[in-house]
């Protein structure tokens, strides 16, 4: 009788080893080969004219204009970004003032359009009133309006509302954006209806319920609204509305700068890096989070 | 005797809530649910004053001369005229923005999904990998400045370099400035863009379908990846289709800040020209806003079609 039990339990063991999760079951060892190089081959295209503009942030000025074109650096330096420091010294404002402005926008940006998406998405995702339907289909529609073509209507409004050339113009549009209220609507909606219920049961207000039990159960979703804000933030051009040299953000200088042509390289790419890094570092920490939203971002009507 | 209001119905308990009639019930129903109002209110105002406005003053702001300085007058249907009939630019606009829109919208969609596919058939770190390397370069504004080097004019442009060295050209070609390829370049460098937000919702939409639904499939005969894709993983992952479809609709039409840094603006003999450069000119830099509104409408309401078209389209193959 014992020497039956052993014999089973090796061969269930047995079982659990061929087991294996990561195979794919119509798989072949060759396909996946030509995948990965035709993947390879596309990547290199995608990545290169970021890696080229880094590499080119890090040359000294003797390997900037050798040609053919290095792909990798001898003797890395941090010159071009002190350099761009100089350059900046000649317009009226320092540097550090673009910067401070930019960072600036972007902290109030993202701060706010949390806020106000986290509330406005719980109430779609959650509540039922008179307009709701009406509303959620508005912010399908308004998905298609997120765009240049907007700015220009816009400009009619805030010159009429006088906040042209000030924080406000660059800080208002980028608060309430469709996009990331429909994706907080959607990761929302997957919340059980219980945790609603039990909640307003205990006597919890609608503001207590929304900060209290649905935000902390949508951290993902929060980070990637955080993130895709911080994008728009970051890249935020002032251009037509903004004039004053103080209020200028730094993608408008680093266009400024590079205007001035060949003999600035060094230094335009340095602040084109220095525009690039934060939101590549952000998204990279981050992607779990917006992969486990995006899946959540699908239209069932 | 008149109807009883709803709040005397109520008192009274001679009539059930919703039977008062379908105003006083809704205004019954507003006063109740106050507080999704208030909730709702401080996205609402920004999203009325920075989307619905702008968008809905595109129209009446199209019958009229605006130049920001004088008041509007009011000139009826004359700007569309204009528009249609005597702004030859207008129609170049329109030819390259569909050539454009064909690129950036269904041919990038597709390629994202392609993509999207192929990066799915990785292992867990490849992946995570892959879909960062994709999406990077729509994270970025400020790279131009390296497309600028790569497709310089002179020979010592990359391209024209690579290209004279391997005797393709005998002459370096002038990328940024010739009429043949102003449009092309600026194409190819839109789509290096264009895997935004919409290949991630394709991307993640792979994650959600179900494993077991290939043993399933494994079972009932399907033999390779290409049955796979075609008999489970499109018809499960529509919503996520929709999603992308939207975005790539909404990219592709309003295509223009890439080739007006590139190329400039506007490009020579508006060889790269787009109905969205066409209204930056006239709103940004003339500004004509009434003509520009009428331009800005013209966009939007082609927008709107095409998501009807698109939405009734994709509707066919998904469930």
């Amino acid at each position: 009788m014992a020497k039956f039990r052993r014999r089973r339990k090796v061969s269930i063991e047995q079982l659990k080893v061929k087991d294996n999760k990561n195979k794919h079951i119509n798989g072949s060892v060759g396909g996946d080969i030509c995948i990965f190089l035709f993947l390879a081959i596309l990547g290199i295209f995608m990545v290169f004219p970021i890696y080229y503009s880094v590499i080119q942030s890090l040359k000294p000025v003797e390997e900037l204009f050798v040609f053919p074109p290095k792909l990798y650096v001898l003797n890395p330096t941090t010159k071009n970004f002190s350099d761009m420091f100089k350059v900046a010294a000649e317009y009226t404002v320092p540097l550090s003032r673009y910067m401070f402005n930019s960072v600036f926008t972007t902290i109030v940006i993202c701060v706010c359009n949390v806020f106000v998406t986290c509330m406005a998405a719980f109430i779609l995702a959650k509540c039922k009133f008179p307009g709701d339907k009406f509303l959620n289909k508005v912010i399908v529609i308004a998905l298609l309006f997120q765009s240049q073509a907007t700015w220009i209507m816009q400009f009619l409004v805030y010159s009429k509302l006088h906040i042209i050339d000030t924080y406000w113009v660059l800080i208002l549009p980028c608060i309430a954006t469709p996009m990331n209220l429909y994706l907080m609507r959607q990761s929302m909606s997957t919340i059980h209806d219980a945790m609603v219920e039990a909640a307003k049961v205990d006597g919890a207000g609608l503001f207590r319920i929304c900060w209290q039990i649905i935000v902390p159960n949508s951290k993902p979703a929060i980070m990637t609204i955080l993130i895709f804000s911080f994008q728009q933030a970051w890249n935020l051009n002032g251009g037509s509305v903004i004039y004053s040299e103080e209020y200028k953000t730094l993608p408008t200088i680093v266009q400024q700068i590079s205007l001035a042509g060949l003999a600035r390289q060094g230094v335009t790419f340095a602040s084109a890096v220095l525009l690039l890094i934060p939101p590549l570092v952000v998204f990279l920490i981050a992607q779990g989070n917006v992969m486990e939203t995006m899946a959540n971002s699908g239209m069932k009507d | 005797m008149a109807k009883p209001t709803f709040e005397e119905a109520f008192q009274d308990h001679q009539v059930p809530a919703n039977k008062t009639g379908y105003w006083s019930y809704t205004w019954h129903m507003v006063k109740v649910n106050k507080g999704c109002y208030g909730l709702l209110a401080p996205f609402m105002i920004f999203f009325i004053i920075c989307t619905v406005i702008p968008v809905c003053m595109s129209l009446p702001m199209s019958f009229m001369n605006f130049n920001m300085i004088q008041s509007p007058k009011w000139v009826g249907l004359s700007n569309f005229y204009t528009l249609f009939l005597n702004d030859s630019v207008f129609l170049i606009a329109i030819r390259n923005t569909l050539i454009f829109a064909i690129f950036t919208g269904p041919f990038a969609y597709f390629l994202s999904f392609f993509v999207a596919w192929l990066i799915n058939e990785m292992n867990p770190f490849l992946k995570t990998f892959f879909t960062f390397v994709f999406y990077a370069p729509s994270m970025t504004t400020s790279v131009y400045v390296t497309w600028q080097l790569i497709l310089s004019g002179d020979q010592y442009g990359y391209l024209n370099a690579v290209l004279l060295d391997l005797g393709f050209v005998s002459k370096p070609i002038q990328w940024l400035t010739d009429t043949t390829y102003i449009l092309g370049v600026c194409i190819v460098v839109q789509l290096w863009m264009s895997m935004g937000a919409g290949f991630l919702a394709i991307r993640a939409g792979f994650q959600t379908i179900d494993k077991t639904m290939y043993e399933a499939g494994a079972i009932e005969g399907i033999k390779n990846r290409w049955q796979e894709l075609f008999k489970i993983t499109i018809p499960s992952m529509g919503p996520q289709l929709l999603f992308a479809a939207v975005n790539q609709i909404a990219g592709s039409f309003t295509v223009g800040a890439v080739g007006q840094m590139l190329v400039g603006l506007p490009s020579t003999d508006y060889a790269a020209h787009t109905i969205m450069n066409h209204a930056t000119d006239y709103g940004s830099v003339r500004y004509e806003m009434g003509y520009a509104s009428a331009i800005c409408f013209v966009l939007f309401l082609a927008m709107l079609l095409a998501n009807k078209g698109v939405n009734s389209l994709l509707g066919k193959f998904i469930d």
